[in-house]
């Protein structure tokens, strides 16, 4: 098991009192696996990815455990993590784009981030070309700046650099969010790749836009409201959901061969809740179309199936009476 | 790169030849006449008036039309003739501006460099120190505000008059020759000290200031979280921001020269210290157009070539002047 995390709770300090973003998720990542995270913006799925690598305030670690191939990783205490980040856990930020400085020669940068860690730049450098070259770029990408490169090569290069020292677990958050699509295409088979080499032993994307996860993921977890409301294999969460978000979210997608003039694309109504005080019980309570006095409290995640779990009362209720 | 500089050097060109323009009018749009004034200093017998008024306008060039003044004035000052002084007559205003040169840079180079630095390193290390920066953001704002000649008053008042550590006015004292001993030296820095300090402290703040918020920036930027997320050491990461915070502080430097030459003018009157300052008021007070002329053509010179000179630097230093310049990118 690479990545384990049980009932993490991660809160945003703010004047108005405390934002519950993360509010007891626990999952596991196997190793080799590629797991995708997706929700509605405000969902938590960056909160999430942020807390893992880099939790620093007004993100407070309020309860919960993380571990990375059997080791709890120290996230709130921001200079022990130093020891586990780009090793053990890397990212992908969401500002990959601007993730570079701007003052110093892409070789640079990398040789002065891996003299900090005592390593060699010069041993790493073939290494290093390899990764390039892996990901499209030409080795005269390590004598610029980053100014000369294109938005779509800053962000590959970033993927290198995060990948360098083979990291246990790497986040991609939100990389392919920016991109046109024939971009996201080929960054989304980079990733793959990246998996299939064994250059990282798993992986965490980042989504909102669940038909990416559809082409990459091997099992999905989908949030709501700082909480998971299902997960399991990528197959049975796009094709057989049974959470009533899960079916509204993916339902909300167009399908090809279908004529969205005659048969209008459906959304979610209404906007996620606040997480300052959240609703009581199940917290998609307020949007959802089958929404019970029993939803008042909260479910359980409930596995229904091969790895495939449930938040929801209608559906125990579904499989309670197949029983 | 060449196009560059030589785009900059006729933008200092026109510049240039502008504020000169400016400089020869100001004085002559002056109310008073110098050569009146002077000719009343001189004159003993009322029969000598006439004859002396004469000579002095034939001297001083003022017997032909305005236009042709102003072409005499070009034609002189490429060959390096600023005219000669009408209150220390018959010195040549060079030589008069050279004597008083070495005071007012003596003055100003040490007060930019240093507070430039010291600013700069103390704001960068307030940035990450919370209760440095809470002492220190108002004591700061309260120092760049502060006016130069105020200050001065107050160190001459505080320092020189009532606990009587520094002399209060001058270069030196008045019972020393100028010479290469011991005591001179140490008698001029002591005359030094007030006049360097009015200038650094006030200097110092508004940098300082300056730097602690674009380090506070610089760390909050993405480039600086992405390298906290590779879990790169603090060090590393702060000597990044530092180096980009201090290019706008560069910048700043340039933009900061002409207030700080001002301020080097208040304050050497305050403290009665003989740099170009001083001489500009003694040049005001006795209608001397050329040595004001010169006094301003010096300046105006100073700041322009300081100016290109932090051109040349920020060229050197930031990758992405250098590559915008050869147009080349990826």
């Amino acid at each position: 098991m690479s990545l384990r995390v049980e009932d993490l709770r991660v809160y945003y300090q703010t004047l108005e009192g405390e934002v519950k973003a993360l509010d007891g998720v626990s999952f596991a990542i196997a190793d080799g696996e590629i797991m995708g995270l997706a929700g509605e913006s405000g969902c938590g799925k960056s909160t999430l990815a942020q807390s893992i690598v880099r939790l620093v305030p007004p993100m407070k670690l309020v309860g919960g455990v993380v571990e990375l191939d059997g080791e709890k990783l120290p996230i709130d205490d921001f200079e022990a993590m130093n020891r586990h980040r780009m090793v053990g856990v890397s990212i992908v930020p969401q500002y990959a784009m601007s993730a570079l400085n701007p003052t110093r020669k892409i070789g640079k940068l990398i040789k002065e981030l891996l003299g900090a860690r005592g390593i060699s730049y010069r041993a790493k450098l073939p290494e290093l070309e390899n990764r390039l070259q892996l990901v499209g770029l030409p080795r005269e990408v390590l004598d610029m700046y980053p100014i000369e490169l294109s938005g779509g090569m800053k962000q590959r290069v970033v993927m290198v650099i995060s990948t360098l020292l083979d990291p246990s677990l790497l986040i991609a958050d939100e990389i392919t969010s920016a991109l046109d699509v024939s971009t996201q295409r080929a960054v989304a088979e980079m990733l793959v790749d990246f998996r299939d080499r064994e250059i990282v032993k798993s992986m965490m994307v980042v989504t909102h836009d669940v038909s990416i996860l559809y082409q990459i993921a091997d099992s999905i977890l989908i949030m709501y409201a700082g909480q998971p409301v299902e997960s399991g294999p990528a197959e049975v969460i796009t094709h057989a959901p049974r959470h009533p978000y899960t079916q509204l979210l993916v339902g909300s997608l167009p399908q090809v061969g279908v004529r969205y003039d005659e048969q209008p694309l459906s959304g979610i109504a209404g906007n996620p809740p606040g997480l300052i005080d959240p609703p009581s019980g199940c917290r998609f309570r307020p949007r959802c179309p089958f929404a019970s006095e029993r939803c008042e409290s909260r479910p359980p995640l409930v596995e229904i199936g091969d790895g495939h779990s449930v938040a929801c009362w209608k559906v125990m209720e579904e499989e309670d009476a197949r029983v | 790169m060449r196009r560059y500089f030589g785009r900059k050097l006729s933008i200092y060109g026109l510049t240039f030849f502008v504020a000169v323009t400016v400089n020869w009018m100001i004085p002559r749009f002056m109310p008073g006449d110098p050569i009146e004034s002077m000719v009343a200093r001189l004159t003993m017998r009322p029969e000598t008036v006439e004859p002396m008024r004469e000579y002095f306008e034939r001297f001083f060039g003022y017997d032909v039309p305005l236009w042709k003044q102003y072409l005499n004035f070009w034609g002189a000052l490429l060959q390096g003739d600023l005219g000669t002084s009408v209150w220390l007559f018959p010195r040549p205003v060079t030589s008069v501006i050279m004597g008083s040169l070495p005071y007012t840079l003596g003055l100003l180079l040490p007060a930019i460099l240093l507070s430039w630095w010291a600013g700069n390193k103390f704001g960068a290390i307030a940035a990450r120190n919370r209760w440095l920066d809470n002492t220190f953001l108002p004591v700061g704002y309260l120092l760049t505000a502060t006016p130069y000649m105020w200050l001065a008053l107050v160190l001459a008042f505080l320092l020189a008059w009532q606990f009587d550590l520094f002399p209060l006015a001058g270069a030196y004292s008045v019972t020393l020759r100028p010479n290469w001993s011991w005591t001179f030296v140490w008698d001029l820095l002591r005359h030094w000290f007030l006049p360097f300090a009015t200038l650094f402290i006030v200097a110092f703040g508004g940098w300082a200031i300056g730097m602690r918020n674009m380090i506070i920036y610089e760390l909050e930027a993405d480039y600086s979280r992405y390298l906290e997320s590779l879990g790169a050491p603090r060090r590393l990461i702060r000597r990044y921001s530092f180096r980009n915070a201090l290019l706008p502080q560069i910048t700043g430097l340039a933009l900061q020269l002409g207030a700080v030459v001002a301020g080097a003018l208040v304050t050497e009157i305050v403290f009665s210290y003989p740099g170009l300052g001083w001489v500009t008021l003694k040049a005001v007070e006795n209608l001397d157009f050329y040595l004001l002329q010169g006094v301003f053509l010096f300046i105006v010179a100073g700041v322009l070539v300081a100016n290109f000179l932090i051109d040349v630097v920020y060229v050197l230093v930031d990758p992405r002047t250098r590559l915008g310049m050869q147009g080349r990118a990826a």
